[in-house]
């Protein structure tokens, strides 16, 4: 049978819940709140601050530094705490799908520490993780081109479908499941992140990024919301 | 007077954030388009538009467009009068933690005494709180000088430290704000452009009440009038303390 009718009755171009919240954690120079339905991602920005030891400065150009981690109950099968190759492969993408917004050239010999933690997991972790990166690092007052905003995409059997479910990342019917999370500069629609795990055709995966785009388009609308709020708070 | 000059810069600041057109915009947001307006610190020009290059408040005044930040670390300006902790003594000055990105340094040569070269921690010993000014910021270091009245070491009082963002505020108008809390509070109150605030007052309440107050301006910094606000909320307060009191008589 193919999939006609998503799990929790989701439109297939619909994402979850979303909620954000900025200045979650005081003591940060920067923080927020990134949620897609039950995958709850919190994002700890510090700094420019002086980047230590001193032979990972860079005498050029600020260093972005991210840690991704999921926390240990955030999955039904308790996660070893600490950092794994899972946890080291996200933060280094995370790293790179935020790094060609973030301007910190004129911060030499510094670093922006993005600490991500996971709370709550149903798949979609890493876009939640970006979303939430992207936001926090805005309330941080970080010089940034524009921002970022992420969105997984799946093709179960053969349907596109956008910000995808643990149960839809398990499927194995027909074609199977294909997970591609994409992040995108929010005003210029650049893609600055694509991953894909499964298999997909050519003209398929460019119907995916289409539909990621939209989905952005209104991640971005909410993030921007938020942040515009906590100006208006804040001024 | 301390805090002269930086008032006289923050009273310029404070006029442009009431007086003119100012919105919040988000990093990649496009401000303007066309030429009527210049690109200002914290924009960029892409094309015809200018864009926000951060967060804050966009401010649009003549026709340069600039943005006032809300968040975020301090990040040190020649002739700001800051206050830091003494971090370690090195053979000709001091290294000095104020809160910015890089290490300042206070050598001896920007003391307006003469020290004995061999025992700087005698002047101002590791974890001393100092007030400086900032003489000049470069590349990868920011020098400092206590070259001027009213600077250097703070002796008594307590120290509290606040958003950076918020010190225009907390001084208000031609420091109108901040002398209001000095007077309400009998204390001794000198305001570091980095956040770090110094109180001392003849009682510890007395303190904790400033303490309180500068608390009050911060949170509240968004409500327009904010001087004449913080007077009521100072009167409020004095009667809640008197009317305390009376019941503890009796």
């Amino acid at each position: 049978m193919a999939y006609t009718k998503r799990f929790d009755g989701r439109k297939f171009d619909e994402t979850r819940e979303i909620r954000a919240e900025i200045g979650v954690i005081p003591r940060a120079d920067g923080s927020a709140l990134f949620a897609f339905g039950d995958t709850i991602a919190i994002a700890a920005v510090y700094g420019p601050r002086t980047l230590h030891p001193q032979h990972l400065q860079d005498p050029e150009r600020g260093v972005l530094r991210v840690v991704y981690d999921m926390i240990s109950f955030s999955v039904l099968d308790r996660k070893r705490p600490g950092p794994s190759r899972r946890s080291q492969e996200i933060s280094k993408i995370t790293e790179w799908a935020l790094a060609p917004a973030v301007q910190i050239e004129e911060f030499q010999g510094t670093v922006v520490d993005v600490h991500i933690t996971i709370l709550q997991a149903n798949a979609s972790t890493r876009c939640a993780g970006i979303n939430a990166a992207a936001l926090a690092l805005a309330h941080a007052g970080v010089p940034m081109t524009d921002l970022i905003t992420s969105v997984s995409v799946g093709k179960i059997d053969n349907q596109i479908v956008v910000d995808v479910i643990k149960e839809e990342e398990d499927y194995e019917e027909g074609e199977g499941s294909t997970d591609i999370a994409m992040s995108f500069k929010s005003s210029s629609g650049d893609l600055t992140h694509l991953q894909l795990d499964g298999k997909i055709r050519g003209r398929e995966l460019k119907e995916a990024i289409e539909a990621g785009k939209k989905a952005c388009k209104k991640i971005y609308e909410i993030q921007k919301k938020v942040l515009k709020q906590v100006g208006m708070e804040e001024a | 007077m301390i805090a002269k000059e930086e008032e006289q810069e923050e009273l310029e600041q404070e006029d442009t954030v009431e007086s003119s057109h100012r919105e919040i915009v988000i990093p990649g947001e496009k401000i303007a388009d066309g030429d009527d307006y210049l690109a200002g610190e914290g924009t960029r020009k892409e094309g015809k538009s200018i864009i926000a290059s951060r967060f804050g408040l966009a401010d649009k005044s003549d026709r340069l467009i600039k943005i006032i930040p809300l968040s975020g670390i301090y990040m040190a300006r020649r002739g700001n009068i800051v206050i830091g902790k003494v971090l370690d003594i090195t053979f000709n000055g001091w290294i000095i933690d104020i809160g910015s990105p890089y290490a300042s340094f206070l050598p001896v040569a920007e003391c307006p005494r003469f020290i004995n070269k061999n025992d700087l921690a005698e002047f101002y010993d590791i974890g001393d709180m100092i007030v400086a000014k900032v003489w000049s910021v470069k590349r990868k270091g920011i020098d400092l000088t206590i070259k001027s009245r009213g600077l250097g070491k703070l002796e008594g009082g307590m120290i509290i430290k606040i958003n950076s963002n918020k010190v225009p505020r907390v001084i208000g108008k031609a420091g109108s704000m901040i002398n209001l809390i000095k007077e309400a509070t009998g204390c001794d109150i000198t305001v570091g452009q980095n956040g770090i605030i110094w109180i001392r007052g003849s009682k510890v309440e007395d303190e904790l009440f400033a303490e309180k107050a500068i608390r009050f301006v911060t949170e509240k910094s968004f409500i327009e009038g904010l001087t004449e606000k913080t007077k009521e909320w100072i009167e409020e307060q004095k009667q809640e303390e008197k009317k305390e009191k009376t019941k503890e008589k009796k």
